[in-house]
């Protein structure tokens, strides 16, 4: 680390470390796309959806809840439980701001707080710096939003098995999150592999819609494991 | 119009999850039932989405079993993001053009 650092060369180091997150956005992105598409979506607000929330497991809820046609309410919940990982993350993340640091900072690069630029912003040493996180948002916002647009374009110009195979994508990102600690974490083992056979068990058995399924499986599963695992100390892995 | 409303409910929500904390918490969240309680969220709620909607999402729902073996498979070689993404993708589109 350089003793005094420019806030340029802070920017530049955070698009440098945004670029593999953009590429692996825009391929994301993509396929959340067809799902925006599938939900009666325009090109249009796809891009502005995703430029607002930057959200991954988020954005897809939102796209079930209006294919679906849920309340405002529903919406609201879902996108509250789905999106609960960000809160701590924040909270992770306040740790390493500078009491000092003007508000108006913290209301900027708040937005952009997703799974991988929190894990860059935490695995950089030192006080979080706010140039660094606007250098990866500058990034990969863009290719998020564009994916999601191409994608709500491009769906249907695509042949039937293209779009099918596309489809997953999501998917394998949300495995990509979750498969890894399981290694490490038998209480994260149990939460991965009930929460597939409740999900499945839920969908086949119970009368629930795919939103209101989540919901009740997320808040009543993370409770069992909080009570049977409960956590000892802080960590600061994503 | 609907549709726009719908996307400033979400962006309202999930701005303030991200933004409140940030602006509000200046100290850790004591709490260690609240604090494992949101640790687990994300693994569980991911895991739901996840499966049986992927199976569901091919129109040969046996690839969509193939892609979530190998895409849990990767996932435990610590492929990235990217990787998975795109070895879920390529399996689907492999056994479709065969079965």
């Amino acid at each position: 680390m350089a003793e005094k650092q420019t806030k340029r060369t802070v920017f530049l180091e955070g698009f440098r470390d945004g670029i593999p997150i953009a590429l692996g956005y825009f391929a994301v992105a993509f396929s959340l796309g067809i799902a925006a598409r599938n939900a009666g979506l325009t090109a249009f607000q796809g891009f502005i959806a995703s430029t607002l929330c930057v959200a991954s497991a988020g954005e897809y809820a939102l796209f079930t809840m209006i294919g679906a046609g849920a309340t405002y309410l529903e919406t609201a919940i879902l996108t509250l439980i789905t999106n609960a990982r960000y809160f701590l993350m924040s909270c992770a993340m306040s740790q390493k701001i500078d009491p000092k640091m003007p508000n108006a900072h913290r209301y900027l690069f708040g937005a952009g707080v997703t799974d991988e630029i929190f894990a860059i912003t935490i695995a950089r040493p030192g006080r979080l710096e706010p140039m660094y996180n606007y250098g990866a948002m500058a990034v990969s916002v863009p290719a998020w939003a564009v994916g999601t647009a191409l994608g709500i374009i491009m769906g249907n110009l695509l042949p039937v098995r293209a779009v099918s195979a596309l489809s997953v994508a999501l998917y394998g990102m949300f495995l990509a999150i979750i498969i890894p600690p399981m290694k490490k974490s038998l209480a994260i083992a149990l939460c991965v592999i009930v929460g597939f056979a409740s999900s499945w068990a839920a969908g086949a058995y119970l009368p629930l819609s795919a939103g209101t399924r989540t919901i009740v499986l997320t808040v009543g599963l993370s409770s069992l494991a909080a009570l049977l695992f409960p956590r000892e100390e802080e960590s600061g892995d994503a | 119009m609907r549709n726009w409303v719908y996307i400033l409910v979400a962006f309202a929500v999930i701005y303030l999850i991200r933004v409140l904390p940030l602006t509000l918490i200046r100290r850790p969240i004591r709490s260690r039932f609240l604090r494992s309680f949101l640790y687990y969220v994300p693994y569980v709620t991911l895991a739901v989405m996840t499966f049986p909607a992927i199976v569901e999402a091919t129109n040969v729902p046996l690839a969509g079993v193939a892609a979530l073996a190998v895409g849990i498979a990767v996932s435990w070689f610590n492929g990235s993001l990217l990787t998975v993404a795109a070895a879920c993708c390529a399996v689907v589109f492999v056994l479709e053009m065969i079965l």
